[in-house]
């Protein structure tokens, strides 16, 4: 057989590999700061983790610490690009959290103190006072806290736009392309390979969320990132019924856990479209995409228990996905020195969506050879070694 | 003389085993629901419970297809706006 080379494109300065919202806005910041960028997705946009999360862009469920550090500032990067690029669904609603004992509302004052000390918004509700922000909430409640810099957006919309403003500065996105190995230069990446072209690039970011462990190996390097799968139900279209986001206290403790068995704790928020969508659930199951109907049902219940309203609501459709975790429960975002010119910017958690500006905006520091904003120290790709 | 259901206020026909939003056709009634951003009537369309075009308050549960559900005698039928869940709204 005669050797048929694949093309090979004009070399790009950063290749980004995954078409996710932590893709995109790595894609977003590096065209726009003036670099030849590629994208390449083995699916469409938004196809694998960011299209299965709800669009959280918290604040209140980060203890203070590096994460709290990203998402703070990740908050008023989603503010800027809601006004600079917009169509997204952006929606600074705020979030409540609730407390249904009092042991529960005392920990979560004591976190709530915590995170005010480290620069967060949060005030105090008492549980009489709760229902002038959420009239539908169960009387009983005992109280909560309201955190004005929680928000929302329509991840999948969300890295559409990215996506579409990136490729407005010149950024060229190949979708259905899956990277099937790295280009090196000795111990260097310098490119990517797909079954129809070589790409080659001054550097390779790796966003692919909950299969970036995937795409490291490709360069023999090891990143601990595992799938926890979480269900979302969808209610028919409703009007406003709930104004913020709204989730019980101890969804703080369930997301910091290493129980690999299965936790829920209800988290509600209404949709521009209409319908509530009803989380939380997480569960270590490998990428097994089972739905399972125990899970939905205690899901609905959750939420029943905080918004009694929802009892005569139909659920209209669950979705689910993998939310990519590390065993330290923060993102592995910057360059690998494991594999020079491979970057990382992966395992957000149930955090992505929200943390998805500031990694973009970091990264591309890196590449510009600017120190970074923020100290990438605790989100080193080899800290697990 | 056959059967008949309420619909806001009116007396439909219908014959057995016929669905609601038939019976509502048949009486020449040919939107029962209204959009819930532009208010844009809405009735029977694919007929064959797909869509989600013909919902219908029955018995004051909204969001039921009329094309699926069975005509029953003194049932209550209402037409819809939007959600049909508007008294919910905060």
């Amino acid at each position: 057989m005669p050797f048929v080379p694949v093309p090979t494109s004009s070399a790009a300065d950063v290749v980004v590999i995954g078409a996710g919202v932590v893709g995109a806005s790595c894609a977003f910041y590096a065209a726009r700061a003036g670099l030849q960028v590629t994208v390449l997705d083995r699916g469409p946009v938004a196809g694998g983790t960011t299209g299965a999360g709800e669009g959280n862009l918290l604040v209140s469920d980060k203890l203070p610490g590096p994460e709290l550090d990203l998402a703070l500032r990740s908050a008023r990067l989603w503010r800027e690009i809601a006004d600079e690029v917009g169509g997204f669904e952006y929606e600074p609603k705020g979030g409540v959290v609730v407390a249904a004992s009092e042991s529960a509302l005392a920990d979560l004052n004591e976190t709530s103190a915590g995170q005010r000390a480290a620069g967060v918004e949060a005030v105090p509700v008492s549980g009489t006072t709760l229902r002038e922000y959420e009239p539908h909430l169960a009387p009983d409640l005992r109280g909560g806290v309201y955190y004005p810099e929680d928000a929302q957006v329509q991840p999948m919309l969300a890295a559409a736009h990215l996506l579409a403003d990136a490729r407005a500065h010149g950024a060229q996105v190949f979708l259905g392309h899956e990277v099937s190995a790295l280009l090196r230069d000795g111990e260097r990446v310098v490119g990517v390979v797909t079954a129809a072209r070589r790409h080659p690039a001054a550097a390779v970011v790796n966003a692919a969320g909950t299969w970036g462990r995937a795409v490291a190996a490709l360069a023999d390097v090891d990143l601990p990132v595992h799938p926890r799968r979480g269900f979302i139900l969808v209610t028919e279209p409703l009007p406003r019924v709930v104004r913020h986001k709204v989730y019980a206290a101890e969804y703080v403790s369930n997301v910091a856990s290493d129980d690999r068995h299965l936790q829920t704790s209800p988290v509600v928020e209404g949709t521009a479209a209409g319908p509530v969508l009803i989380g939380s659930s997480r569960e270590r199951v490998g990428f097994d995409r089972t739905f399972s109907v125990p899970v939905l049902r205690t899901l609905a219940a959750r939420a029943i228990r905080l918004f009694p309203v929802l009892a005569g609501v139909a659920v209209i459709r669950a979705y689910r996905g993998f939310r990519p975790y590390c065993p330290d429960h923060l993102p592995i975002v910057g360059p690998d020195p494991r594999a020079p010119g491979l970057l990382h910017a992966c395992g957000h958690e149930g955090a992505g969506v929200g943390l998805a500006p500031v990694t973009g905006h970091l990264l591309v520091q890196v590449l510009a050879g600017i120190r970074p904003d923020i100290d990438l120290g605790p989100f080193r790709p080899e800290r697990f070694a | 003389m056959s059967d008949s259901f309420d619909f806001d206020g009116r007396a439909v026909p219908f014959d057995a085993g016929q669905s609601i939003g038939a019976a509502l056709l048949a009486a020449g009634v040919a939107s029962w629901r209204t959009t819930r951003r532009g208010a844009r009537p809405r009735g029977l369309f694919c007929g064959i419970g797909v869509c989600f075009d013909c919902l219908v308050t029955v018995e004051d549960r909204p969001n039921q297809r009329a094309c699926l559900v069975p005509a029953r005698a003194r049932l209550q039928v209402r037409s819809q706006d939007g959600t049909g869940r508007g008294a919910l709204s905060v």
